[in-house]
């Protein structure tokens, strides 16, 4: 595989609520991808993981994870990152429910008609 | 069922005490994440990728109304009004707050139900077959040995740091319904001689590396059972690999030692650990769990408004026919609620599914539930009169979906839709392929049929011993279905074969569809069930239909 060279976020998950989130600029945390600090070199990158590991009394299992930037943002380059942000394919649960995850035209549009619905408490 | 003592209710009491001041000493900071983990992990707390999930125990799947209503509780409280239930007998909530869980913890021990030892390189929650003590081809319900086992592996001191997991099942039938052979340590219930006793078979896991487990013992007197087991645990636990994780579950240490060498050590500590149990209070204690398990009174019951029923509702005819299962009195039935309606996640039931099902169990089923390692729910003695009324109370809530053992009655595990694990979500496979099925009114026709689903190579959900077993990959940063075919978790158990190459996401209903097809074109008779069908073809047909370009054209 080629190993093609991204830029990256610093991604983890919040220590109370346990969602996804990640590193801003401001150095604290946002749920937003398109909010996340986004590093281009691999010396930054390593530093900005060293900072949000640091920070454990906010998050849990930091790591950095590659996006591609688009004119919408920086976009997941992998389908379990994009999975983290948007929440599970069964129920409109996690992110997509609380109204802050973007629905791009990229999403794979393959979550099954018969889902059941169960309300989000 | 077991119902806790004093000694019980304190030992739950202290261990959430403790549990609570290690979550505030996490959330204040005094406690690291590295230092956390292993604590949250003892108390089956997990994080994955959208939210914390607690993972509570339902020891050998029993449950009564009181505790399934404390699962709808907890549900509602804290969670998102709904619970998934797993392979290993336990349920899953998704969604709860770190902050939140000591009180859950609290709120599950006024029911009498705890998460201790549901993840952790420890002794996991003991597992049984969902029929115990109603199905007709018992020799014995296993459930009190199985409450002995969980006494005994909870909180043992050895045991807490075992190289690595360690799950243990018991059947009390020639028909295993427990999967005994896919376990670390299983046992089978056997009589000798008028005896009662176990053949134990170990070294069983699915997993990165499958093996059907091996006969360790052909008969163990139950008086000797828990030395026997300390034996193999703590031979286990001096021997298993430490230093690779994928090499450190027994299944390997068994495999490279071999099994005589096993055999060997573990009745040499056996020798040495026998006279360190006194018998006669493990017989003693057994006895009082026992009176706990007397079988409910069955009344002799008429079964006219079965059969009238039966004859003019011809769906009620359709769950009869897929959804009950022959009871030791012949009055009665064992009755599957399938939560695998079409479309939905197999295994998830919401907070008032939940209640109904213990309202339905107060009134019709002398307060028994069972859980199936299958994902599903069962009452285990219901009164054949009672059948039509049951069966309507269930439609209600969505519960009377006729397809146990069907293509639709599908295992998946929660996949990457959940777990942090995963490399591929399976929830959705299942989804759709039901609800292909079920759009095709091919179901019934198909016939018994297990489709297990696990989105990695873990093997939470029985993929290798599925008649179809499919496992989710990523290949490159794509999702990727590999197929294998012929397995079988029962008494036979064996591991299916891989197909070949595996299957894009779209493409991976179609490539079902294309088994299914060339099985009920070979068939000899409708009567030959599909895993009967690829023993006689072996794989070359499926194989063909599946890779031939005329194969792929006809799909
Ligand atoms: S099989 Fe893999 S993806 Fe599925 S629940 Fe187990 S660890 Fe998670």
């Amino acid at each position: 595989m080629s190993r093609e060279s991204f830029p990256q976020i610093v991604t983890a998950n919040a220590l109370i609520e346990g969602d996804v989130v990640y590193l801003t600029e401001a150095h604290g945390w946002t749920r937003e991808l398109s909010e996340a600090l986004v590093l281009t070199n691999p010396t930054d990158a390593e530093l900005a993981l060293a900072e949000g590991d640091a920070q454990v009394a906010q998050v849990v299992g930091c790591y950095l994870a590659n996006v591609r930037l688009t004119a919408s943002g920086p976009q997941p380059v992998h389908f379990r990152e994009d999975f983290r942000r948007r929440g599970p394919s069964n129920y409109a649960h996690g992110k997509q429910a609380e109204g802050s995850a973007h629905t791009p035209a990229d999403t794979p549009a393959d979550t099954p008609t018969a889902a059941k619905a169960i309300s989000a408490a | 069922m077991y119902v806790y003592d004093d000694f019980d209710t304190e030992f739950l009491a202290e261990r959430n005490r403790q549990f609570r001041a290690q979550v505030e000493r996490r959330i204040n900071g005094s406690l690291t994440e590295d230092e956390f983990k292993p604590l949250r992990l003892m108390n089956g707390l997990y994080l994955q990728l959208h939210a914390y999930m607690l993972r509570v125990a339902i020891p050998y799947g029993t449950l009564n109304p009181h505790q399934m209503r404390k699962l709808a509780e907890v549900a509602d409280r804290w969670d998102k009004g709904y619970g998934h239930f797993t392979t290993r007998q336990n349920i899953q909530f998704n969604w709860p707050k770190l902050a939140d869980v000591p009180d859950i913890m609290d709120s599950l021990a006024e029911a009498g139900i705890h998460a201790i030892q549901t993840s952790g390189n420890t002794i996991r929650n003991v597992t049984s077959d969902h029929f115990a003590a109603a199905a007709a081809d018992e020799i014995a319900d296993p459930r009190p040995v199985a409450e002995l086992i969980r006494q005994w592996s909870t909180d043992h001191p050895e045991f807490q740091f075992l190289p690595r997991k360690f799950k243990v099942a018991v059947t009390g039938s020639e028909i295993d319904r427990a999967v005994t052979k896919a376990h670390d340590i299983g046992l089978r219930m056997v009589r000798r001689d008028g005896e009662a006793g176990f053949e134990v078979i170990v070294g069983g896991g699915l997993g990165r590396t499958p093996m059907i487990g091996k006969v360790l013992r052909e008969f163990l007197p139950v008086a000797d059972l828990l030395p026997y087991l300390e034996a193999i645990v703590s031979t286990y636990n001096l021997l298993g690999r430490r230093d690779n994780k994928f090499k450190a579950r027994i299944k390997i240490t068994v495999h490279e030692n071999g099994i005589e060498r096993i055999r060997e050590l573990v009745e040499a500590r056996f020798i040495d650990n026998r006279p360190k149990f006194d018998a006669e209070a493990t017989e003693a204690q057994l006895a009082r769990i026992e009176a706990m398990f007397q079988a409910p009174d069955l009344p002799a019951a008429c079964d006219l408004p079965y059969q009238a029923a039966y004859a003019a509702d011809p769906a009620f005819r359709a769950w009869a026919d897929t959804n009950l299962h022959p009871h030791r009195n012949p009055d009665y039935a064992i009755v599957t609620i399938s939560l695998k309606a079409h479309g939905a996640t197999p295994g998830d039931a919401t907070s008032d599914q939940m209640r109904l099902i213990a309202d339905l169990a107060e009134a019709y089923g002398h307060s028994e539930i069972r859980i199936s390692h299958e994902q599903n729910v069962i009452l285990p003695h219901i009164a054949r009169a009672d059948l039509p009324a049951l069966y309507k109370a269930l439609r209600v809530q969505g519960l009377a979906v006729a397809n146990v053992g069907l293509i639709s009655d599908i295992i998946a595990c929660p996949g990457m839709d959940y777990c942090a694990l995963a490399t591929a979500r399976s929830i959705p496979v299942a989804q759709e392929i039901a609800t292909h099925f079920d759009a095709l009114k091919l179901e019934h026709d198909i016939g018994p049929l297990k489709i297990k689903i696990s989105g990695c190579i873990n093997a939470c959900g029985h993929h290798h011993v599925g008649h179809i077993g499919i496992l989710g990959l990523d290949r490159a940063g794509v999702e990727n279905y590999q197929i294998t075919l012929g397995g079988d978790g029962s008494e036979d158990a064996v591991l299916g074969t891989r197909t070949g190459p595996g299957f894009a996401y779209d493409q991976i209903v179609p490539a079902i569809e294309r088994i299914i097809r060339a099985y009920l074109a070979q068939r000899l008779s409708p009567a030959e069930t599909f895993l009967a069908a690829y023993k006689r073809l072996g794989l070359a047909p499926f194989k063909a239909a599946l890779y031939d370009q005329e194969g792929a054209d006809a799909a």
